[in-house]
């Protein structure tokens, strides 16, 4: 792999939130939300992470830009270690990088207009006249297929759609080069969900974003992803390109991800091999594998030693990556 | 009107509205429908499609005074729910239809014990039961829903154990009663896959054990797929397609069916393509266009769309769509 390809490279990232108690509120526990990840996105290309609730894939899309400050590792974005840069440096790297919430209601700021909301961006970043601000604005909104007049009106006038479309010209506005869109149709419907999918693959080609996509729904994550990681309790257990994920899922769990996926025919009879138990909680992880307690396959050494992703047929796919001891 | 042995409840024409500071909303709109006896009946739509209003008005649980049903009946056996009396229906409920809803957090009483909660619905159906056969019957329903170390769970609150248990115990207090029928409102929605795809099971492994009739609401075409014999479609209030569930995905008849089954991204769609989509957004309720209320979302809308409600057409027995391409308009 071509090292000059890379945009974004997190290595060893560690997201431990501290859990406080006792009389004297000292720190009695960790939270391992995001225990030593390792990914790299290529310029142009879309990562998908997906994951169930809990396994660490929001707060990874939100260490990376810093809306936490990780308590490990590094970022590298173009070459430079995102983590150690002040403030002022952040500040000026904040328009490459930019972000797609899942809940288009609670991201947009209720007492402000939509025209006031898109030219925020503008105002913090560059310093442009009124006029052209407002042109700038307006073109957002055609791009994002709003219509005009809606400059003036709040975001509780939009629908959860058309208010994702304003999320997603927000995020546009700087011309960013990396985009983390965090469950960005999870809260929409099914008909809309297709829209605003459309959406960001159109975006996408014509300004040749490079994309991280969280999401839970691993047939949403495959239609836009080149690579998926899957994730389980703050670890990368399986790192693929996304047809090989699909057509060669390897470990356990994505074995019984994609088993567990409901299909929309009914004719599709499967033997379903379901999942007992529940994640664990992740300020308790087991000790060895994660994913042990849940695993059919888990025999004494899963329990003990913690098995590292490695690439699992090197002459096959080189990129192919699974952490079990049984590959 | 009586029903027959196979069908255990019917909805007919029921329309209901609800007063609101902007004027009069109909949530749903002569909606009808039969529930045949020991079969999962799927009612499928997006937000606000009133399909939860439906089962709201099933077990008489509508918000008073705003909601008010205009007509219809609903029929179980012999008796019209609508016309029984505030104590009778409360005999129904439990005992002949339960209801579980989409967030067991939010269902289940926080500061009580889940212990307490079980026994609640054990001292209002079996009152002649003592204490110690109420905990017996509890642990006994728990381990039915497949809870582990059951006599643990009834002393823990309802925070204390994760969501899918939670699902589970909403489950066992629905079972309580035995009822006939059992509605769940989307059960898995807020669950992860590999929980959801448990919850489903056990529901179809309970209902195969029990004979029961399950009314399963969602917006998952996917988990309709899965568990149902029959599908009702909705839209903004109205019913558009009925039909057996493996008729209803190899022959969908309504383009708003046909849309949502398009717009679904599938595990086998080709990457990175544009997904067929259905244009537009789902109408207000307060500002519903006249004539089919698809019709400004259609790609098949006719001229006559726009004026006349298109009149039910039947294909076969129980394949109904509502659309003028079929009428013969």
């Amino acid at each position: 792999m071509d090292q000059s390809e890379i945009l974004l490279k997190v290595d060893h990232l560690k997201m431990h939130f501290p859990i406080y108690g006792g009389i004297f509120k000292h720190q009695i526990g960790k939270v391992y939300a995001v225990d030593d990840v390792s990914f790299s996105i290529e310029a142009g290309r879309t990562l998908g992470l997906v994951g169930e609730s809990g396994c660490g894939k929001t707060t990874l899309g939100r260490s990376i830009i810093r809306l936490y400050e990780p308590t490990g590792g590094k970022v590298f974005f173009k070459g430079k270690n995102i983590l150690e840069m002040s403030r002022k440096k952040l500040l000026k790297l904040r328009p490459d990088i930019q972000m797609i919430f899942q809940d288009p209601f609670e991201s947009l700021n209720a007492r402000h207009t939509i025209g006031d909301i898109l030219a925020e961006p503008f105002i913090i970043h560059k310093h442009v006249s009124f006029l052209e601000r407002s042109q700038k604005v307006k073109k957002l909104l055609s791009q994002v297929g709003l219509p005009k007049d809606a400059l003036n009106r709040f975001p509780h006038e939009f629908s959860g759609g058309q208010r994702q479309r304003i999320g997603i010209a927000r995020a546009i506005a700087l011309k960013p080069k990396i985009i983390i869109c965090d469950e960005p149709v999870s809260a929409l419907d099914v008909s809309i969900q297709s829209q605003i999918i459309n959406l960001l693959l159109e975006l996408q080609q014509n300004m040749q974003l490079t994309c991280l996509f969280i999401a839970h729904d691993l047939a949403v994550v495959k239609h836009v992803s080149d690579h998926i990681a899957v994730m389980y309790l703050g670890k990368i257990v399986e790192y693929a390109r996304a047809e090989a994920l699909y057509q060669n899922p390897r470990h356990p769990y994505t074995q019984a991800l994609i088993n567990a996926i409901p299909v929309p025919d009914p004719c599709q009879a499967r033997k379903k091999k379901i999942l007992a138990g529940d994640v664990p909680s992740p300020a308790n992880p087991p000790t060895g594998c994660s994913f042990h307690t849940r695993c059919e396959r888990a025999t004494a050494i899963c329990k003990t030693k913690e098995p590292s992703l490695k690439i699992i047929d090197p002459d096959k796919d080189n990129l192919h990556q699974a952490a079990c001891h049984y590959l | 009107m009586k029903l027959t042995d196979k069908i255990i409840l019917r909805v007919e024409d029921l329309t209901v509205a609800f007063d609101t500071e902007a004027g009069k909303v109909r949530a749903i709109e002569n909606v009808g429908f039969e529930l045949e006896k020991g079969t999962f009946l799927g009612i499928v739509g997006e937000s606000g499609c009133g399909k939860s209003v439906t089962a709201l008005t099933i077990m008489r649980l509508l918000p008073q005074p705003a909601g008010v049903i205009e007509k219809g009946h609903i029929l179980l056996d012999r008796t019209d729910l609508l016309e029984l009396s505030v104590e009778k229906m409360q005999k129904v409920r439990g005992n002949q239809i339960a209801m579980i809803f989409q967030e067991p957090m939010t269902a289940l009483n926080p500061v009580h014990k889940i212990g307490r909660q079980l026994s609640e619905v054990f001292q209002i159906h079996y009152p002649e039961l003592n204490q110690n056969q109420v905990k017996k019957k509890s642990v006994a329903l728990l381990q039915k829903v497949g809870i582990p170390e059951p006599e643990m769970r009834l002393a823990d609150y309802p925070h204390q154990i994760s969501g899918g248990m939670r699902q589970r115990v909403m489950i066992a207090m629905a079972l309580a009663g035995q009822p006939e029928i059992l509605i769940a409102d989307e059960p898995t929605t807020a669950l992860d896959v590999t929980i959801q795809a448990q919850i489903l099971e056990l529901l179809k492994t309970i209902q195969q054990e029990t004979a029961m009739s399950v009314i399963l609401i969602t917006h998952d075409l996917a988990v309709i797929a899965e568990t149902c014999d029959k599908v009702v479609v909705m839209y903004a209030g109205k019913i558009v397609e009925t039909a057996p569930v493996i008729e209803l995905f190899q022959n969908p008849k309504h383009p708003y069916t046909q849309g949502l089954l398009n717009s679904i991204p599938r595990l086998t769609t080709k990457p990175k393509t544009r997904l067929k989509i259905i244009e537009g957004m789902v109408p207000s309720l307060l500002n519903m266009p006249a004539g089919c209320c698809f019709h400004n979302r259609c790609p098949l809308a006719k001229p006559i769309c726009q004026t006349t409600l298109p009149m039910p057409a039947h294909f076969s027995k129980n394949h109904m769509v509502k659309c003028h391409l079929y009428s013969g308009d």
